[in-house]
């Protein structure tokens, strides 16, 4: 390593203030953080020695996190698709050709939204003057993870360069922007280019071929709204659904560990659960968040059961923490800790919020059968709200004790 | 009604160094400096020596302009070596080369049956008095004050801080006197708090005249704000006073023996020592002669205090008024290569991203060295600031309040209740590397100036 610290030294001066390139130190800084952990040291007064944790530490413990969903969507993309033209039956059979499929489809996605985003980023740092924030490498993976595996390239770029401008430069970047970046990129994605992300045909990867007859590329979540409006089980519905492909492909337990369509990353609900161990164990996310956002979007299915009247409302809570990107979103999306409720009570109602929001949504709104993503970005513009309302709280009870 | 206070919020630093229980034989420091730097709030110095001068223990040698009753006393007898200003003549340091033998500068025993004001007064005189600190601010407190309460850590939860059962064993008539004098000095009480999970040592198991309570917990449950916040919080308007335990002793010396005794046993610690004991010496003594000759290693950075909040000094550095420890780390001036992604269980965090085991192995004592471990960002992470810090204060909206310089808002939230010490722990665990005690401070200074 002695050889790549002798180049950094080299090049230093380079980027430093009198240097040729001075006004792309950001750039460097990043690569140069990146591959070694600054020589800084502590002040003279102060706290003299620093906890090991870095931002970068923490980052990439996300990223780790979001492995496991990876894989599997990776996987799946190559399973869904041959299971649609009717070439395979089984999870393992062609195992080789679904993991090929799956990375073709999926790879190009990830590389073009870290390549757009980090351009962007990189751009912003060095215009701006400020250090290429860490977030950035949660961003990239969670915008491939949350669209589908046909979306064109140049959406994925289009999308995460508006949402890493719009959602989080324009405020001053990480830790100052208001909106989850990924989310933002999704929601444009949803409402520029609806055609690409929503309907039945873009959740399986057909390419050439055709599919068998009788295929149906709808989710589990326009079936059930299908159900509710035609007033059949929803239960039932799901479990005859695209059954020319094989039993119970809607089934409670296919749909938890997630063989089947919807977004890359999102499908299995076992994965989420990895990754959510992964984050709370590593403490890097909120455990009240995740919770009370299971929590929120059971009660509010229990409390939509009292009132069914129509047979989506009826549908038993527990199929809401398995269909579409609920898991998905609450874990990563919604544990964002920048755009979520800051303080600690906070976060339980930011989160049981989203749960409530998420599962009104898909059951009473007929133009956005998915949910969650509408609910993290409405929650992220209420997280000021609800934490200006707790710290009030706090001040309000120093005060209380000043007078009595 | 004494107090028992049980925290669970908080962490404790565990470092490798800690002092055994032996007075070292270390050869005495032959020079004591008084640092201006070191009292806070420190305004307008008139040095009252000159170079040259002979001085005794106790002797006057400083005052501040701003608050000309109180005196700071020579810590020993023998010749002002050296008057050090830096840039624009801000006085640094008055170093004294000691005598062999001290003499003291006699005021007479004190009468503790003099009214409030005159009792102050005359402590204020008498070089012993900069040991009591007013809140809010933690600055020297003023004898004209009459404060709601005093209160007396008699524990330091820092990491590889002294123990004070050990530093004062056998200063027990001085403490009580220490006590007996503070107690006059309030209307309010006189708390002594200490550490509820441990036999209370002999010092302060008698002790009379004073409500005793009882804290247990993580650091920073021995920091004193902390336990104010939980006995009798400081509101808007309030004025209490802190001392330190080896404060106490010097006022009930000054009392009893009618001269200023700032002789201290403090303790020399850290992972970079080849032996870490106590030694016994004064106030502002030279760490030369502690030091040197007892490394284990070249490159090291010697810290007056604790690692927490202590102050960097040089080899030839002299330890601060307030302090009663010295700590020697390795410094960290150094690059590390993918040193933020390599998984490693030699390092010390607060974090489960990075010591996610480290639960197995609680009682581990780590070497830290002064390297920052990673750049300054924006607040990303939330909850742990407020993780480790035992009181009902937000430390993330209060920080940005005083970056925002938000005057209303600092009150609101509880600028008041805190010192840098306070949220020391916070700067330790920030992902961010947020200079937080700075903020503290230029929080504190915006109001108090105001």
């Amino acid at each position: 390593m002695k050889f790549l610290r002798d180049l950094m030294d080299k090049q230093r001066p380079l980027f430093e203030k009198g240097g040729k390139l001075e006004s792309l130190y950001y750039a460097f800084e990043a690569g140069e953080t990146f591959l070694f952990s600054p020589n800084h040291t502590t002040g003279i007064k102060g706290a003299q020695v620093k906890d090991a944790i870095d931002l970068k530490r923490m980052m990439i413990t996300v990223v780790i996190a979001m492995i496991p969903c990876l894989l599997f969507g990776i996987y799946n993309t190559g399973h869904q698709s041959l299971l649609a033209t009717g070439e395979t039956t089984g999870i393992w059979e062609n195992f080789g050709d679904k993991a090929i499929i799956g990375l073709q489809l999926v790879l190009p996605i990830i590389i073009v939204a870290y390549a757009a985003g980090g351009i962007v980023e990189a751009t912003f740092a060095v215009i701006r003057k400020h250090p290429i924030n860490e977030g950035f490498l949660v961003t990239g993976m969670l915008i491939p993870l949350v669209v589908p595996a046909t979306t064109p390239l140049w959406q994925v770029a289009l999308a995460t360069i508006f949402a890493v401008v719009i959602a989080k430069e324009v405020f001053g970047g990480t830790g100052m922007n208001i909106l989850n970046v990924a989310m933002t990129a999704r929601a444009f994605l949803y409402f520029a280019y609806p055609a690409q992300i929503s309907g039945d045909q873009v959740w399986t990867y057909l390419g050439e071929k055709t599919a068998v007859d009788g295929f149906s590329g709808a989710t589990a979540l326009s079936v059930v709204y299908d159900a509710g409006v035609q007033n059949v089980n929803a239960v039932e519905a799901l479990n005859n659904h695209n059954s020319i492909l094989g039993e119970g492909l809607f089934s409670f337990a296919n749909m938890f560990m997630g063989w089947i369509p919807g977004s890359i990353g999102e499908t299995s609900t076992l994965m989420v659960l990895i990754g959510a161990a992964i984050l709370i164990g590593t403490g890097v996310a909120s455990w009240k968040i995740i919770v009370s956002g299971f929590a929120g979007a059971y009660l509010m299915g229990l409390l939509l059961n009292v009132l069914a009247v129509n047979e989506y409302m009826a549908l038993p809570p527990q199929y809401h923490w398995v269909m579409g990107g609920l898991a998905f979103g609450i874990v990563f999306m919604a544990t964002d800790p920048v755009s979520a409720a800051q303080t600690e009570t906070g976060k339980w109602i930011y989160g049981l919020m989203i749960g409530i929001f998420t599962v009104i949504i898909r059951v009473t709104n007929p133009a956005y059968p998915e949910g969650i993503m509408l609910a993290v970005l409405f929650m992220n513009v209420f997280a000021p709200l609800i934490d200006y309302y707790v710290v009030k709280a706090n001040k309000t009870r120093r005060l209380q004790r000043a007078t009595v | 009604m004494s107090k028992i206070v049980k925290l669970k919020k908080g962490f404790d630093i565990r470092l490798v160094g800690k002092a055994s229980q032996e007075i070292a034989n270390f050869a005495p420091a032959q020079t004591f400096a008084i640092k201006p730097t070191d009292f806070i709030g420190f305004q307008r110095p008139k040095v009252l020596v000159n170079e040259g001068d002979t001085v005794k223990s106790g002797t006057p040698i400083l005052i501040d302009k701003a608050l000309d009753q109180v005196i700071y006393a020579a810590p020993v007898s023998g010749e002002i070596l050296e008057i050090k200003r830096g840039d624009r003549r801000k006085l640094l340091e008055i170093k004294i080369l000691a005598d062999k033998t001290i003499t003291y500068e006699s005021f007479g025993k004190i009468d503790l049956g003099q009214d409030r004001e005159a009792l102050a007064a005359k402590l204020a005189s008498t070089g012993v008095w900069p040991n009591i600190i007013q809140r809010p601010f933690g600055i020297v407190a003023n004898p004209a004050d009459n404060p709601k309460a005093i209160f007396i850590s008699a524990f330091d939860t820092h990491p590889l801080a002294p123990d004070y059962g050990f530093t004062l064993q056998g200063e027990e008539k001085y403490f009580q006197a220490g006590i007996d004098a503070l107690a006059k000095l309030t209307t309010g009480k006189v708390h002594l708090n200490v550490d509820g999970s441990k036999p209370v040592p002999s010092v302060f198991s008698g002790v009379k005249n004073a409500q005793v309570n009882q804290f247990s917990g993580p650091h920073p449950a021995g920091n004193v704000g902390v336990q104010i916040h939980h006995l009798d919080p400081i509101n808007k308007g309030d004025l209490a006073w802190t001392v330190n335990p080896v404060g106490v002793v010097q006022i009930g010396k000054a009392v009893l023996e009618g001269h200023y005794d700032a002789s201290k046993v403090i303790a020399v610690t850290g992972s970079e020592l080849t032996k870490a004991a106590y030694v016994k010496t004064y106030v502002g003594a030279n760490v030369s002669t502690f030091v040197k000759g007892n490394l284990n290693s070249g490159h090291v950075r010697v810290i007056s205090g604790n690692v927490l909040t202590g102050e960097k000094i040089n080899l030839e550095g002299f330890l601060g008024f307030y302090h009663n420890q010295i700590t020697v780390i390795p410094e960290g001036d150094y690059y590390e290569f993918l040193g933020w992604a390599k998984p490693t269980a030699s390092k010390l965090s607060y974090h489960r991203a990075l010591g996610l085991l480290s639960f197995l192995t609680p009682k581990k004592e780590f070497v830290l060295d002064s390297n920052c471990r990673g750049e300054e960002r924006a607040f990303v992470q939330t909850g742990v600031f407020e993780s480790v810090t035992p009181m009902d204060i937000l430390p993330v909206y209060l920080l940005k309040a005083i970056m925002a310089e938000d005057f209303d808002e600092m009150e609101e939230l509880g600028i008041y209740e805190i010192v840098e010490e306070d949220l020391a722990l916070c700067e330790f665990v920030d992902v961010s590397k947020h200079p937080v005690q700075e903020l503290v401070r230029k929080g504190i200074e915006l109001i108090q100036y105001s």
